[in-house]
């Protein structure tokens, strides 16, 4: 991972990065990246990604208000 | 009275041996005494505590009594509690008063209990030390020196240094079982989907699991009673019936088949291992029958976790935009400043790295290399899991590598702190229960066993856990600590 990959993966999460805090990032995430890299060591062909440990579907409700609005309640100082 | 567990802190309180409001008060006083040195609370709601015994005393006089009346319990300050500050260890959320109560929160004051405090934890749950926090570290009551572990750093230390009978914690990769290993108490995360994650604040919504701290096995059975079960306001709340884990805890122990990974063992610590060695002999002796199993690819757990919890992390962190909640910055002229500065202040180191690498896994072009990868290992460690629960009832192992590390030992090298979770995030990975009891010293800083389960096989766990506190009194050992 370098400096520039680095600038725009900040820049898409919207977090600025002093240049004094570029050198530690740039070697701390290659670090982190090595770690995960591992994962490389296993074929994972033919699996299945899992997204959810109860293989669950999402739950539907019906499109009903239940909350009373509490504007004034949140707004409050 | 802070040596009594919950049971016989409910006995006493149902025989008017002393009042809510004494034992409240009791806690309310040794955490201003200990917690200047501990700091193992970032809020301490005395008023809020104060009035909510009075109210149980009341009741009890009246002979009304709840599952827990009168008990007091630390909330960690992740889980959002009405108008009381829910900081989440976060200079972003460091004036954030919620609106309305979390469900674990709601359970609990339903219940009877009373809140002392909100405990200190990592920055949004990220840390396995209680050192990203805002709000300053956390000492280990075994040791000052010493990290109380993370990310429920504060809620661990509250209950092994007595300012708290009990308190709720998050697990996302280890977040309540490495502090209860740690600080020598019991903690448990249950199945994922077990306890409602409606109000508490999200880091990885696909890990993450409520659950408890306690002194005793039994202790956490009886809360866990009362905080389980299916929530229409949490999408991924179970539907599962909830059993009465507190009889199953107490019920007459039946033989098992015990599993031991022996990844979990290759290069483990000496002294780790001859402590753990000892526990499952003790297991072997009464009524357990032990076999080795082979978890292959467990060890590859830390390296998946790091895909999908940051990935999931810096989807969930991106509502913090200094817009509708949460830390502004000033001085800012465009929409664009706005997020970043806001985003950049408010967050500290550790959450920073995780929403980079986040962002980074899931941007395009790295899709299919690190997020897919990592579901795909996620679901081999997780039939893996499958596969030896066919033989075998329960997995133990050390919940930690290692005892607590000192303070600012790990801050700078991420890789090693992300390793102390090495054998907690697998548990999260599968969606399984697991539990930390403790099992022993390392020059006089505890260590815990990790009993892992089947998915909503926690009345088994408690069982087990029971079942070892009854042979061994690891639990029973408290940490001294000086006036001050």
């Amino acid at each position: 991972m370098d400096k520039k990959t680095i600038i725009k993966i900040a820049d898409l999460a919207k977090i600025d990065i002093d240049d004094s805090e570029l050198d530690e990032i740039t070697s701390s995430l290659s670090k982190i990246l090595a770690l995960v890299n591992e994962m490389d060591s296993v074929s994972t062909e033919g699996i299945t990604p899992m997204a959810h440990p109860l293989n669950m579907t999402q739950r539907l409700r019906k499109d009903e208000v239940l909350e009373k609005n509490q504007r004034d309640e949140l707004q409050k100082k | 009275m802070h040596e009594r567990t919950i049971t016989e802190l409910s006995k006493d309180l149902a025989e008017k041996k002393f009042s809510s409001l004494e034992l409240t008060e009791h806690f309310i006083n040794r955490i201003k005494k200990y917690d200047t040195k501990l700091n193992s609370f970032i809020t301490i709601t005395e008023e809020h505590a104060i009035n909510q015994a009075k109210k149980i005393d009341s009741e009890i006089a009246k002979n009304k009594l709840r599952p827990l009346s009168g008990i007091p319990i630390a909330q960690k300050d992740i889980f959002c509690m009405k108008n009381i500050k829910t900081t989440c260890g976060s200079k972003m959320l460091e004036n954030f008063i919620s609106p309305y109560d979390s469900t674990v929160v709601k359970k609990l004051n339903d219940a009877g209990s009373i809140v002392l405090g909100k405990t200190n934890m990592d920055e949004f749950a990220m840390g396995s030390s209680n050192e990203t926090s805002y709000f300053g570290s956390v000492k280990n009551p075994w040791g000052f020196d010493y990290v109380p572990g993370g990310s429920s750093g504060g809620s661990a230390t509250s209950v092994a240094a007595g300012l708290a009978p009990c308190a709720t914690g998050t697990d996302t990769g280890g977040s309540i079982r490495q502090p209860a290993s740690l600080c020598g108490i019991c903690g448990i995360k249950p199945t994922y989907g077990r306890v409602s994650r409606f109000g508490m604040i999200a880091f990885a919504s696909s890990l993450d699991q409520a659950g408890i701290f306690t002194q005793t096995a039994e202790d956490c059975a009886i809360i866990l009673n009362q905080i389980s079960g299916f929530d229409e306001k949490d999408s991924t709340s179970s539907k599962v019936d909830v059993p009465d884990y507190h009889a199953a805890c107490l019920k007459k122990f039946d033989s098992i088949k015990i599993g031991i990974p022996r990844q979990f063992l290759d290069g483990l610590d000496d002294s780790v291992k001859s402590v753990f060695y000892e526990a499952i002999k003790i297991l072997e002796e009464n009524n357990c029958t032990v076999k080795e199993i082979n978890l292959k690819n467990s060890k590859l757990g830390v390296s998946a976790y790091q895909v999908v919890a940051p990935a999931e992390c810096s989807s969930n962190l991106s509502r913090y935009d200094g817009i509708r909640f949460g830390f502004r910055a000033d001085d800012v002229t465009t929409i664009d400043e706005l997020y970043k500065k806001s985003r950049s202040q408010g967050f500290g180191r550790e959450v920073k790295r995780r929403i980079l690498i986040g962002t980074y896994a899931l941007s395009a072009g790295y899709y299919d290399a690190y997020y897919l990868k990592a579901q795909r290992i996620r679901q081999i460690i997780t039939s893996e899991f499958a596969e030896a629960f066919k033989e075998v009832d329960l997995i133990l192992g050390p919940t930690a590598p290692d005892s607590a590390f000192k303070i600012g030992e790990k801050t700078n090298d991420p890789i090693a702190m992300y390793l102390s979770d090495i054998f907690t995030v697998s548990a999260n990975l599968a969606g399984i229960p697991a539990m930390s009891i403790p099992m022993g010293f390392k020059k006089n800083m505890p260590l815990g066993l990790q009993i892992i389960g089947n998915h909503f096989d926690e009345s088994k766990i408690l069982s087990l856990a029971n079942h070892f506190q009854k042979l061994t009194d690891w639990h029973k050992k408290k940490p001294v600590l000086n006036e001050e």
